[in-house]
């Protein structure tokens, strides 16, 4: 009975002295922070996906607290939170926020095994990056989705998945935050974070091929030729440029007249998210854009055999 | 008999076109001429759609220090300026002539006599390497490295020795081989002028021990030469640059930024010291080069001495046309080798080789989990742990792979031939090694404009 009262007497000595030590301690080397960088760390996401471009959700709230010193923190921005969460930081900072229109990833090819037919097969491990190092791919194309799905593994949110029949990766809009962390995987650049539209519909040109019109067209039967007729139908509003062979639609400026889409003898130019238009105008005009809600996207397929 | 310290394999040797002696291929309708022959920048057109050029007319200049020129391998027209997928399954800038005749510029000496050094007392180092570049001369082994950037060691480096290297370790490929046997006295005095041209007095030239009658025949001859032949034991990588030095004189160069020239020794393939006599003492810049086309199941595996430029769809057509089963076309040896998009790829500098794989051995086979047997590191000429490498690589941990010395990979595939599992080992290592040397690139750049 004493040795226990004795244990317990030693032990409750050094947890008390323990306790006194660890509370003077922490008045002594405080270091201060920023109450605000607390609270602004919890209205985020706290997803850490790295979208903003700081190293994860604190860092973003960090560097928010920090730029507020200077009276704003424009070209900050949560694309996962998004305008809400920016206006929840904004107020706790006390600033205004500018309205951001909200983004999405877009899949900027349509070669899927139909359009763009697989002439080679490759052999080597199933990456993206890996088939991007042993030259064009499976396809003719030496600009199109390689097919292997890096773009998938890097996303957070699993707003992006393979389309096994057509080998090209679908972003779900409604789970996709524009991290741009699909973007940055493609070793091609072909996924664009775009302005998501009014309604979400958006006119995107979806092909990446930089080649001459005769090479791109053997490609893929759903390549940019950069004919240039888009180009003129847009006159009004110059919101489509034309540059190493691919047209380019600017989203700002795009009126969504749907006049390109008519125009373009290769069914390129898709228009997201219209609702259906009367069959008379569809079938002749548009054999290739279906304006699904989803994004197709599009396509292709992988490099050449190769051997280490 | 001597080899190299660390790892290696020894892949059947497959040699099938050994016995076969060298034969001039027929020339092509149209010859195809990449700018991208060479390491370094890409070469820049002089000609234009429509000039009239002849064997040898200068086609582009180099476009840059490291780069060299391109010569038309025919007489003919230029017939458009487009692109190409070449070997390396990218699409390059390209020179396109429509073949007429076969003249020649006249400043060539096509008798097939030998110019020995002596008869030529005029040549100075400076002279030599200038004929060299002006030849548009790479290294011939498959790296293509433009050939007067080594034969010009940077300052504070000095020259003891030049390695030739005729080790030819890659199976099926008999090209240098069977040049050694035909040219030997050729090769020997292009060794003499890499020498002169370095300043040294030691030349050694290595050969694998599966080329006998090689061995013998230059060590005949050789001797007259100041050359000393090292006979060395069947390993591949034993061609690789620092594998070769180390077989050879036994010195082992440290990790980058050192380069051979660090302890000393200058390498050249067996083939640019041909083509190097050939430039200097002839005037003939490189325009042809021996080609091995091989395979287990092509009616006859050749040596063709065939014009640069020529469509690899004609070489195959030459040796009795792709075989029916054929699953795979590589363009160099089946180890480095890379398998080819389509056989309209037109001909290089570093064309090697032309291996046809069968189906049933074109294939990887299937992979499985890594069992940690650690036979990769046993293999690897570099002292790498390829297992780990590739791992790192494939979670994106570049400064641990950075740290653990991926980019003194030298790409020889010795891993994953290996690999019991099939794991593409080199795949992931190559991304690892692209990036690292990326960031490490990305770095110096910063270093320099914080500098400034």
């Amino acid at each position: 009975m004493e040795l226990i009262l004795i244990a317990v007497g030693v032990l409750g000595l050094i947890g008390l002295s323990s306790a006194l030590i660890l509370f003077f301690a922490s008045h002594k080397f405080a270091v201060y922070e920023d109450p605000r960088i607390a609270q602004v760390s919890a209205v985020l996401p706290q997803a850490n996906c790295g979208g903003c471009g700081y190293p994860g959700c604190s860092g973003f709230a960090s560097a928010c607290v920090k730029a507020s010193a200077d009276g704003n923190i424009e070209g900050k921005f949560c694309p996962v939170g998004g305008q809400p969460v920016m206006e929840q930081v904004a107020e706790i900072l006390g600033l205004a926020v500018e309205a951001q229109a909200p983004r999405v990833a877009v899949v900027r090819c349509n070669g899927s095994c139909e359009n763009r037919p697989r002439l080679v097969q490759f052999d080597g491990a199933r990456s993206c990056r890996v088939q991007q190092m042993t030259g064009m791919g499976e396809t003719g194309c030496a600009y199109g989705c390689l097919g292997c799905g890096d773009c998938v593994a890097a996303c957070q949110f699993g707003a992006i998945s393979m389309d096994a029949e057509t080998g090209l990766p679908v972003v779900d809009e409604e789970k996709c935050t524009a991290c741009g962390a699909c973007s940055k995987a493609c070793p091609r650049g072909i996924i664009e974070i775009r302005l998501k539209g009014p309604k979400g519909r958006r006119m995107v040109v979806l092909c990446n091929n930089k080649d001459k019109g005769a090479v791109a067209n053997k490609a893929c039967k759903a390549s940019c030729i950069g004919c240039g007729k888009c180009v003129k139908t847009c006159e009004k509003f110059l919101a489509i440029t034309l540059e190493n062979n691919l047209a380019y639609i600017d989203a700002e400026k795009c009126k969504l007249c749907r006049k390109c889409e008519e125009a373009c003898p290769k069914g390129a130019i898709h228009a997201f998210n219209f609702p259906p238009r009367k069959p008379k105008t569809e079938e002749p005009a548009a054999p290739v854009a279906a304006p699904a809600d989803v994004p197709t996207a599009a396509p292709a397929e992988a490099p050449t055999a190769e051997k280490a | 008999m001597k080899t190299f310290r660390i790892g290696g394999v020894h892949p059947a040797e497959n040699k099938l076109s050994a016995a076969s002696p060298i034969r001039q291929a027929a020339l092509p309708k149209q010859a195809v001429f990449s700018m991208f022959q060479h390491i370094g920048a890409p070469a820049k057109p002089v000609v234009q759609k429509g000039d009239i050029v002849k064997v040898g007319t200068l086609l582009a200049e180099a476009g840059g220090f490291v780069s060299a020129p391109v010569h038309s391998s025919v007489s003919g027209k230029v017939s458009k300026i487009d692109s190409v997928i070449d070997a390396s399954g990218t699409r390059r800038q390209a020179i396109f002539v429509d073949v007429e005749g076969d003249e020649w510029e006249e400043t060539i000496d096509r008798t097939p006599d030998l110019v020995r050094l002596e008869a030529r007392p005029d040549l100075d180092a400076k002279a030599i390497v200038e004929k060299i570049k002006n030849a548009g001369i790479v290294g011939m082994g498959g790296a293509t490295f433009p050939c007067h950037v080594k034969l010009s060691p940077p300052p504070g480096s000095k020259a003891e020795c030049v390695i030739i290297n005729a080790v030819e370790c890659e199976p099926y490929l008999t090209a240098d081989h069977r040049l050694m046997l035909e040219k030997p006295e050729q090769i020997l005095v292009g060794v003499q002028l890499i020498m002169k041209a370095v300043g040294v007095e030691r030349a050694y030239i290595g050969i694998e021990n599966n080329k006998r009658d090689a061995i013998a025949l230059m060590k005949a001859k050789a001797a007259d030469y100041g050359v000393e032949v090292v006979p060395l034991k069947v390993k591949y990588p034993q061609g690789g640059e620092k594998q070769l030095i180390d077989a050879v004189i036994g010195r082992q160069v440290p990790p980058p930024p050192a380069i051979p020239i660090s302890v000393g020794a200058v390498v050249q393939n067996v083939g640019t010291a041909y083509a190097i006599y050939e430039a200097v003492m002839k005037n003939k810049p490189l325009i042809e080069r021996v080609i091995t086309v091989t395979g287990k199941t092509l009616a006859q595996p050749s040596n063709l001495l065939a014009r640069l430029g020529t469509p690899f769809s004609q070489l195959l057509e030459e040796c009795g046309g792709v075989p029916e089963n054929c699953g795979k076309i590589i363009g160099g040896g089946p180890m480095m080798g890379k398998a080819l998009l389509n056989t309209e790829v037109p001909m290089t500098k570093g064309s090697s080789g032309l291996l046809l794989m069968p189906v049933e051995e074109s294939g990887r086979g299937k992979t499985e989990p890594c069992i940690r047997c650690a036979k990769c590191v046993s293999a690897c000429p570099m002292g790498l742990e390829p297992y780990l490498l590739s791992k790192l690589a494939s979670n994106k941990l570049w400064d641990e792979a950075e740290a653990q010395d991926v980019v003194s990979c030298i790409e020889c595939g010795s891993c994953q031939f290996t690999c019991p599992s099939n794991r593409p080992l080199l795949d992931m290592i190559r991304v690892g090694k692209t990036t690292v040397m990326g960031n490490i690139r990305a770095r110096a750049a910063a270093a320099a404009a914080a500098k400034k």
